[in-house]
């Protein structure tokens, strides 16, 4: 089963690189952005086929050492 | 003192960090492979050097934290066990959950690589007893991610408990934001644990240990840890 792990920054954790990011888009002329926050995904290929059991392992990935908890937030998702 | 220096893949400073622990201790520390899991006996000191540990993938020091010996390194702190970790070992004791915190991408984006000044905040600890409250000294730094952040109530918590022995400060000894070099939250360049037997600090002391590098304040830490040990023992 293909799932993904998108893992965020915690709002109001001060983000440098999604700063820089939205300046140079600012500076290539790209109207209408307010602001940028940089995450991360993992796109992660589950063996098996019971979601519920690829869920529980997704979190457990996350949980383990994908994401920081102390400065992010993560979602798992089962694609198909 | 009997040390013992953690090696991980990627890991470049745990030759200079051996270095000055024999000038300071005059016995060879142990170099200790990750896939280790356990420390060899009568371990006094363990020590995560700088470099960088799985090429900083995912986050700094995320994947070492995570190596078999840091289950050792952890039953070792718990009992009571002395732990440095400089630079990537700051990140990787963050990552690992024995110091709070985390250090974050340097606020101005820049990897940083220069001599910075650092207050002693105390002298009464095992890692600054070489030390006077007070006093400033000269070491090396050369991160991108020595951002220490923490949330609002470790910070208060860190600064109720004296638990910063070190913070970036100008050659006179005053904490101001140009002297900041990274952005960290209270001038934090070091802090240790609860208990006082963990240091996570992001300067190098090991590299300012020799004359032929120009300066030697670093040495007061590792004779300030000798010291302890002896009085200790």
């Amino acid at each position: 089963m293909k799932a993904r792990v998108t893992v965020t920054l915690k709002s109001g954790i001060l983000d440098p690189q999604g700063k820089a990011i939205e300046g140079a888009l600012k500076s290539l002329g790209v109207d209408g952005v307010a602001s940028v926050r940089q995450g991360k995904v993992f796109d992660i290929e589950i063996s098996g086929s019971d979601k519920a059991k690829a869920e529980a392992t997704l979190k457990a990935a996350a949980d383990k050492l994908l994401a920081n908890t102390v400065i992010e937030n993560y979602r798992v998702e089962v694609l198909s | 003192m009997k040390s013992a220096v953690l090696v991980f893949p990627g890991i470049n400073r745990e030759r200079d960090m051996a270095r000055a622990l024999r000038l300071a201790s005059g016995r060879e520390p142990s170099m200790v492979w990750h896939a280790e899991t356990s420390l060899p006996g009568g371990t006094d000191l363990v020590v995560v050097p700088g470099g960088f540990s799985y090429g900083d993938y995912l986050r700094c020091g995320a994947i070492a934290a995570r190596a078999p010996i840091m289950d050792a390194v952890r039953d070792f702190a718990a009992n009571g066990g002395l732990v440095l970790g400089v630079c990537n070992g700051f990140q990787i004791l963050c990552e690992a959950g024995l110091l709070p915190g985390v250090l974050m991408r340097n606020a101005q984006l820049k990897f940083v690589c220069q001599d910075v000044h650092m207050r002693v905040e105390r002298s009464d600890t095992p890692f600054t007893r070489g030390y006077n409250a007070g006093q400033v000294i000269r070491v090396p730094i050369a991160h991108g991610e020595g951002n220490y952040e923490a949330d609002e109530d470790t910070l208060k918590r860190l600064e109720g408990e004296g638990r910063v022995l070190y913070r970036y400060c100008s050659a006179e000894g005053v904490i101001d934001e140009p002297s900041n070099v990274n952005g960290a939250a209270h001038s934090i360049a070091g802090i240790v644990n609860e208990r006082g037997n963990v240091l996570g600090m992001m300067p190098h002391p090991e590299n300012h240990v020799e004359d032929i590098m120009g300066c030697t304040d670093g040495r007061g830490l590792f004779a300030g840890l000798v010291a302890h040990l002896e009085r200790a023992a």
